[in-house]
Protein backbone atom coordinates (compact mmCIF):
# COMPACT_ATOMS: atom_id res chain seq x y z
CA UNK A 1 0.00 0.00 0.00
CA UNK A 2 1.26 3.43 -0.88
CA UNK A 3 1.39 6.35 1.51
CA UNK A 4 -0.53 9.31 0.09
CA UNK A 5 0.92 12.75 0.79
CA UNK A 6 -0.94 15.95 -0.03
CA UNK A 7 1.03 19.16 -0.45
CA UNK A 8 -1.42 21.90 0.40
CA UNK A 9 -1.66 25.50 1.63
CA UNK A 10 -4.92 27.19 0.76
CA UNK A 11 -3.09 30.28 -0.44
CA UNK A 12 -1.47 30.36 -3.85
CA UNK A 13 2.14 31.13 -4.62
CA UNK A 14 3.61 29.84 -1.37
CA UNK A 15 5.59 27.00 -2.96
CA UNK A 16 3.30 23.96 -3.21
CA UNK A 17 4.47 22.86 -6.65
CA UNK A 18 8.12 23.58 -5.86
CA UNK A 19 7.70 21.50 -2.70
CA UNK A 20 5.83 18.68 -4.45
CA UNK A 21 8.52 18.40 -7.11
CA UNK A 22 11.31 18.53 -4.55
CA UNK A 23 9.95 16.00 -2.07
CA UNK A 24 8.76 13.59 -4.80
CA UNK A 25 12.25 13.66 -6.30
CA UNK A 26 13.78 13.35 -2.82
CA UNK A 27 11.71 10.28 -1.94
CA UNK A 28 12.45 8.70 -5.33
CA UNK A 29 16.17 9.36 -4.95
CA UNK A 30 16.07 7.50 -1.65
CA UNK A 31 14.93 4.49 -3.64
CA UNK A 32 11.19 4.68 -3.01
CA UNK A 33 9.01 4.36 -6.08
CA UNK A 34 7.09 7.64 -6.10
CA UNK A 35 4.32 9.11 -8.20
CA UNK A 36 3.56 12.82 -8.16
CA UNK A 37 0.15 14.00 -9.36
CA UNK A 38 -0.78 17.50 -10.45
CA UNK A 39 -4.33 18.24 -9.22
CA UNK A 40 -4.42 21.74 -10.69
CA UNK A 41 -6.68 20.94 -13.64
CA UNK A 42 -6.69 23.78 -16.15
CA UNK A 43 -3.49 25.32 -14.79
CA UNK A 44 -0.94 22.56 -14.87
CA UNK A 45 2.57 23.53 -13.89
CA UNK A 46 4.17 20.59 -12.14
CA UNK A 47 5.39 19.28 -15.51
CA UNK A 48 7.20 22.57 -16.08
CA UNK A 49 8.84 22.57 -12.64
CA UNK A 50 9.96 18.97 -13.22
CA UNK A 51 11.17 19.75 -16.75
CA UNK A 52 8.98 17.20 -18.55
CA UNK A 53 6.49 19.60 -20.17
CA UNK A 54 7.31 18.43 -23.69
CA UNK A 55 6.74 14.79 -22.85
CA UNK A 56 3.09 15.16 -21.78
CA UNK A 57 0.83 13.05 -23.99
CA UNK A 58 -2.00 11.94 -21.74
CA UNK A 59 -3.06 13.42 -18.42
CA UNK A 60 -4.89 12.72 -15.15
CA UNK A 61 -8.33 13.46 -16.62
CA UNK A 62 -7.69 11.15 -19.61
CA UNK A 63 -6.97 8.35 -17.14
CA UNK A 64 -10.06 9.10 -15.06
CA UNK A 65 -12.22 9.09 -18.19
CA UNK A 66 -10.69 5.85 -19.44
CA UNK A 67 -9.20 7.54 -22.53
CA UNK A 68 -5.73 6.38 -21.55
CA UNK A 69 -4.23 3.84 -19.17
CA UNK A 70 -2.16 4.90 -16.19
CA UNK A 71 0.97 3.50 -17.82
CA UNK A 72 0.35 5.59 -20.91
CA UNK A 73 -0.11 8.77 -18.90
CA UNK A 74 2.68 8.39 -16.33
CA UNK A 75 5.89 10.13 -17.35
CA UNK A 76 9.06 8.49 -16.12
CA UNK A 77 11.60 11.01 -14.91
CA UNK A 78 14.86 11.00 -16.91
CA UNK A 79 17.04 11.72 -13.88
CA UNK A 80 15.59 9.19 -11.47
CA UNK A 81 13.93 5.97 -12.58
CA UNK A 82 11.88 5.74 -9.37
CA UNK A 83 9.95 8.95 -10.08
CA UNK A 84 6.78 9.15 -12.19
CA UNK A 85 4.70 12.20 -13.00
CA UNK A 86 0.97 12.28 -13.70
CA UNK A 87 0.29 15.71 -15.24
CA UNK A 88 -2.95 17.66 -14.92
CA UNK A 89 -5.12 18.38 -17.88
CA UNK A 90 -4.56 21.81 -19.39
CA UNK A 91 -7.83 22.11 -21.27
CA UNK A 92 -10.64 20.82 -19.11
CA UNK A 93 -12.35 22.51 -16.24
CA UNK A 94 -11.95 21.38 -12.66
CA UNK A 95 -15.25 19.48 -12.67
CA UNK A 96 -13.50 16.80 -14.71
CA UNK A 97 -12.20 15.38 -11.41
CA UNK A 98 -14.56 13.21 -9.38
CA UNK A 99 -14.19 11.46 -6.03
CA UNK A 100 -14.74 8.06 -7.65
CA UNK A 101 -12.34 8.76 -10.51
CA UNK A 102 -9.55 10.08 -8.29
CA UNK A 103 -10.12 7.23 -5.84
CA UNK A 104 -9.78 4.66 -8.62
CA UNK A 105 -6.53 6.17 -9.94
CA UNK A 106 -5.01 6.38 -6.45
CA UNK A 107 -5.99 2.80 -5.71
CA UNK A 108 -4.37 1.57 -8.88
CA UNK A 109 -1.22 3.59 -8.19
CA UNK A 110 -1.13 2.26 -4.62
CA UNK A 111 -0.49 -1.27 -5.87
CA UNK A 112 2.75 -0.33 -7.49
CA UNK A 113 4.07 2.76 -5.70
CA UNK A 114 5.48 3.45 -2.25
CA UNK A 115 4.57 7.14 -2.12
CA UNK A 116 1.99 9.20 -3.97
CA UNK A 117 2.47 12.96 -3.75
CA UNK A 118 -0.63 15.03 -4.54
CA UNK A 119 0.17 18.58 -5.59
CA UNK A 120 -2.92 20.55 -4.56
CA UNK A 121 -4.15 23.63 -6.39
CA UNK A 122 -4.62 26.83 -4.41
CA UNK A 123 -8.02 27.62 -2.94
CA UNK A 124 -10.52 25.36 -1.25
CA UNK A 125 -12.53 24.22 -4.23
CA UNK A 126 -12.90 20.85 -5.88
CA UNK A 127 -9.30 20.29 -6.96
CA UNK A 128 -7.93 21.18 -3.54
CA UNK A 129 -10.62 19.11 -1.85
CA UNK A 130 -9.87 16.02 -3.93
CA UNK A 131 -6.11 16.42 -3.52
CA UNK A 132 -6.44 16.14 0.27
CA UNK A 133 -9.47 13.81 0.44
CA UNK A 134 -7.56 10.50 0.28
CA UNK A 135 -4.39 11.70 2.03
CA UNK A 136 -2.56 9.93 4.85
CA UNK A 137 -0.11 12.77 5.43
CA UNK A 138 -0.34 16.49 4.72
CA UNK A 139 2.55 18.83 4.09
CA UNK A 140 1.14 22.26 4.89
CA UNK A 141 3.26 24.78 3.00
CA UNK A 142 3.16 28.14 4.73
CA UNK A 143 4.92 31.47 4.28
CA UNK A 144 5.69 33.52 7.40
CA UNK A 145 3.02 36.01 6.40
CA UNK A 146 -0.49 36.70 7.76
CA UNK A 147 -2.67 35.60 4.85
CA UNK A 148 -0.71 32.41 4.30
CA UNK A 149 -0.89 31.43 7.98
CA UNK A 150 -4.61 32.11 8.09
CA UNK A 151 -5.25 30.06 4.94
CA UNK A 152 -3.15 27.20 6.28
CA UNK A 153 -5.28 27.14 9.40
CA UNK A 154 -8.37 27.06 7.22
CA UNK A 155 -6.98 24.09 5.28
CA UNK A 156 -6.25 22.30 8.56
CA UNK A 157 -9.89 22.77 9.53
CA UNK A 158 -11.05 21.38 6.20
CA UNK A 159 -8.76 18.36 6.44
CA UNK A 160 -9.99 17.68 9.96
CA UNK A 161 -13.62 17.58 8.87
CA UNK A 162 -13.88 16.84 5.14
CA UNK A 163 -11.22 14.23 4.43
CA UNK A 164 -11.98 10.57 3.88
CA UNK A 165 -10.26 9.76 7.16
CA UNK A 166 -12.46 12.28 8.98
CA UNK A 167 -15.63 11.06 7.31
CA UNK A 168 -14.88 7.44 8.20
CA UNK A 169 -13.82 8.33 11.75
CA UNK A 170 -10.36 6.94 11.10
CA UNK A 171 -7.09 8.20 12.52
CA UNK A 172 -6.76 11.79 11.25
CA UNK A 173 -4.37 12.92 8.51
CA UNK A 174 -0.86 13.48 9.89
CA UNK A 175 -0.12 17.15 9.37
CA UNK A 176 3.33 18.67 9.02
CA UNK A 177 4.41 22.28 8.72
CA UNK A 178 6.79 23.35 5.96
CA UNK A 179 7.71 26.98 6.38
CA UNK A 180 8.94 28.37 3.07
CA UNK A 181 10.49 31.65 1.89
CA UNK A 182 11.89 32.17 5.37
CA UNK A 183 14.27 35.03 5.92
CA UNK A 184 16.19 34.79 9.23
CA UNK A 185 17.54 38.33 8.79
CA UNK A 186 14.06 39.80 8.65
CA UNK A 187 12.90 37.67 11.57
CA UNK A 188 15.80 39.00 13.61
CA UNK A 189 14.77 42.55 12.78
CA UNK A 190 11.23 41.79 13.93
CA UNK A 191 9.88 42.24 10.42
CA UNK A 192 8.79 38.67 9.84
CA UNK A 193 6.94 36.02 11.85
CA UNK A 194 9.41 33.53 13.30
CA UNK A 195 9.23 29.73 13.07
CA UNK A 196 8.13 29.64 16.71
CA UNK A 197 5.39 32.21 16.05
CA UNK A 198 3.92 30.22 13.17
CA UNK A 199 4.21 26.94 15.06
CA UNK A 200 2.52 28.47 18.06
CA UNK A 201 -0.38 29.79 15.99
CA UNK A 202 -0.93 26.66 13.92
CA UNK A 203 0.26 24.11 16.55
CA UNK A 204 1.80 21.90 13.90
CA UNK A 205 4.79 19.62 13.89
CA UNK A 206 7.61 21.36 12.00
CA UNK A 207 9.09 19.25 9.24
CA UNK A 208 11.45 21.92 8.01
CA UNK A 209 12.18 25.50 7.06
CA UNK A 210 13.06 26.46 3.49
CA UNK A 211 14.94 29.75 3.39
CA UNK A 212 14.12 32.42 0.81
CA UNK A 213 16.61 31.47 -1.87
CA UNK A 214 17.67 32.43 -5.36
CA UNK A 215 18.17 28.76 -6.12
CA UNK A 216 14.39 28.16 -6.21
CA UNK A 217 13.86 30.43 -9.23
CA UNK A 218 17.03 29.13 -10.87
CA UNK A 219 15.72 25.61 -10.47
CA UNK A 220 12.28 26.36 -11.89
CA UNK A 221 13.84 28.33 -14.76
CA UNK A 222 15.69 25.19 -15.78
CA UNK A 223 13.04 22.60 -14.95
CA UNK A 224 15.18 20.91 -12.33
CA UNK A 225 13.65 20.23 -8.89
CA UNK A 226 15.60 22.39 -6.44
CA UNK A 227 16.44 19.35 -4.29
CA UNK A 228 18.86 18.25 -7.03
CA UNK A 229 20.84 21.46 -6.47
CA UNK A 230 22.61 20.01 -3.45
CA UNK A 231 24.87 23.03 -3.09
CA UNK A 232 21.95 25.37 -2.51
CA UNK A 233 20.41 26.11 0.87
CA UNK A 234 16.89 25.40 -0.37
CA UNK A 235 18.00 22.12 -1.94
CA UNK A 236 19.60 21.02 1.31
CA UNK A 237 16.57 22.12 3.29
CA UNK A 238 14.31 19.92 1.15
CA UNK A 239 16.76 17.05 1.45
CA UNK A 240 16.55 17.42 5.26
CA UNK A 241 12.76 17.44 5.07
CA UNK A 242 12.63 14.18 3.10
CA UNK A 243 15.05 12.56 5.55
CA UNK A 244 13.02 13.74 8.56
CA UNK A 245 9.79 12.53 6.98
CA UNK A 246 11.40 9.12 6.52
CA UNK A 247 12.22 9.04 10.22
CA UNK A 248 15.74 10.38 10.34
CA UNK A 249 16.53 12.75 13.20
CA UNK A 250 18.18 15.82 11.73
CA UNK A 251 18.63 19.16 13.50
CA UNK A 252 16.79 22.09 11.93
CA UNK A 253 18.86 24.46 9.81
CA UNK A 254 18.38 27.79 8.03
CA UNK A 255 16.45 29.19 11.00
CA UNK A 256 19.18 31.48 12.27
CA UNK A 257 21.02 34.19 10.47
CA UNK A 258 24.19 33.12 8.72
CA UNK A 259 27.35 34.16 10.48
CA UNK A 260 29.03 36.89 8.50
CA UNK A 261 32.51 38.31 8.60
CA UNK A 262 33.22 41.88 9.69
CA UNK A 263 32.76 43.15 6.12
CA UNK A 264 29.51 41.30 5.76
CA UNK A 265 28.30 42.93 8.95
CA UNK A 266 29.22 46.42 7.89
CA UNK A 267 28.14 46.21 4.28
CA UNK A 268 25.27 43.82 4.20
CA UNK A 269 24.14 43.28 0.63
CA UNK A 270 20.45 42.70 1.33
CA UNK B 1 23.46 43.60 12.89
CA UNK B 2 24.81 46.09 10.41
CA UNK B 3 25.84 49.64 11.33
CA UNK B 4 22.65 50.95 9.79
CA UNK B 5 20.58 48.78 12.14
CA UNK B 6 21.89 50.69 15.16
CA UNK B 7 19.92 53.69 13.94
CA UNK B 8 16.83 51.63 13.34
CA UNK B 9 16.47 49.79 16.62
CA UNK B 10 14.02 52.30 18.04
CA UNK B 11 11.43 51.20 15.51
CA UNK B 12 9.51 48.13 16.64
CA UNK B 13 9.11 45.41 14.04
CA UNK B 14 5.70 44.57 12.64
CA UNK B 15 6.04 40.82 13.19
CA UNK B 16 4.66 40.98 16.72
CA UNK B 17 1.63 42.85 15.42
CA UNK B 18 1.12 40.15 12.80
CA UNK B 19 1.30 37.46 15.47
CA UNK B 20 -1.18 39.22 17.72
CA UNK B 21 -3.69 39.72 14.90
CA UNK B 22 -3.34 36.14 13.74
CA UNK B 23 -3.80 34.68 17.20
CA UNK B 24 -7.08 36.53 17.68
CA UNK B 25 -8.31 35.73 14.18
CA UNK B 26 -7.37 32.06 14.22
CA UNK B 27 -8.93 31.54 17.65
CA UNK B 28 -12.13 33.16 16.42
CA UNK B 29 -12.25 31.17 13.19
CA UNK B 30 -11.53 27.91 14.98
CA UNK B 31 -14.35 28.43 17.44
CA UNK B 32 -16.79 29.16 14.62
CA UNK B 33 -15.65 25.96 12.85
CA UNK B 34 -16.61 23.80 15.80
CA UNK B 35 -20.00 25.45 16.14
CA UNK B 36 -23.01 23.48 15.03
CA UNK B 37 -24.27 24.57 11.62
CA UNK B 38 -27.79 25.34 12.89
CA UNK B 39 -26.65 28.32 14.98
CA UNK B 40 -27.34 31.11 12.44
CA UNK B 41 -30.82 29.68 11.77
CA UNK B 42 -31.48 29.33 15.51
CA UNK B 43 -30.45 32.94 16.05
CA UNK B 44 -32.75 34.12 13.28
CA UNK B 45 -35.76 32.19 14.57
CA UNK B 46 -35.17 33.21 18.17
CA UNK B 47 -35.02 36.81 17.07
CA UNK B 48 -38.37 36.43 15.32
CA UNK B 49 -39.97 34.99 18.46
CA UNK B 50 -38.57 37.70 20.70
CA UNK B 51 -39.71 40.36 18.25
CA UNK B 52 -43.31 39.20 18.58
CA UNK B 53 -43.24 40.60 22.11
CA UNK B 54 -40.38 43.08 22.28
CA UNK B 55 -39.01 45.37 19.61
CA UNK B 56 -35.33 44.46 19.64
CA UNK B 57 -32.66 45.24 17.11
CA UNK B 58 -30.97 42.67 14.88
CA UNK B 59 -27.73 42.83 16.84
CA UNK B 60 -29.41 42.72 20.24
CA UNK B 61 -29.30 38.96 20.26
CA UNK B 62 -26.13 36.95 20.38
CA UNK B 63 -25.56 33.23 20.50
CA UNK B 64 -22.36 31.68 21.68
CA UNK B 65 -21.44 28.04 21.57
CA UNK B 66 -18.62 26.71 23.70
CA UNK B 67 -17.22 23.26 23.92
CA UNK B 68 -15.20 21.92 26.81
CA UNK B 69 -13.90 18.42 27.16
CA UNK B 70 -17.04 17.10 28.73
CA UNK B 71 -19.72 19.73 28.24
CA UNK B 72 -21.22 21.97 25.61
CA UNK B 73 -22.58 25.37 26.58
CA UNK B 74 -25.04 27.29 24.47
CA UNK B 75 -25.09 30.86 25.69
CA UNK B 76 -27.91 33.13 24.62
CA UNK B 77 -27.77 36.83 25.26
CA UNK B 78 -30.63 39.22 24.48
CA UNK B 79 -30.22 42.90 25.22
CA UNK B 80 -33.65 44.37 25.92
CA UNK B 81 -34.27 47.95 24.83
CA UNK B 82 -35.02 50.81 27.23
CA UNK B 83 -38.53 51.07 28.70
CA UNK B 84 -39.83 53.68 26.23
CA UNK B 85 -38.84 51.63 23.19
CA UNK B 86 -40.96 48.70 24.17
CA UNK B 87 -43.88 48.06 21.92
CA UNK B 88 -47.03 46.39 23.15
CA UNK B 89 -48.03 44.15 20.32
Amino acid sequence: MARIIVVTSGKGGVGKTTTSAAIAMGLAKKGHKTAVIDFDVGLRNLDLILGCERRVVYDFVNVINGEATLNQALIKDKRCNQLFILPASQTRDKDALTVEGVGRVLEELSKDFKYIVCDSPAGIEKGAHLAMYFADDAFVVTNPEVSSVRDSDRMLGIMASKSKRAENNEEPIKEYLLLTRYSPERVKLGEMLSVEDVQEILSLHLLGVIPESKSVLNASNSGIPVILDDKSDAGQAYEDIVARYLGEDRPHRFIDEEKKGIFGKLFRSK
Amino acid sequence: MSLLDYFRTTKRGTASLAKERLQILVAHERSSRTQPSYLPQLQKELLEVVRKYINVEQDAISINFEQDEDQEVLELNIVLPDEHNKSSK
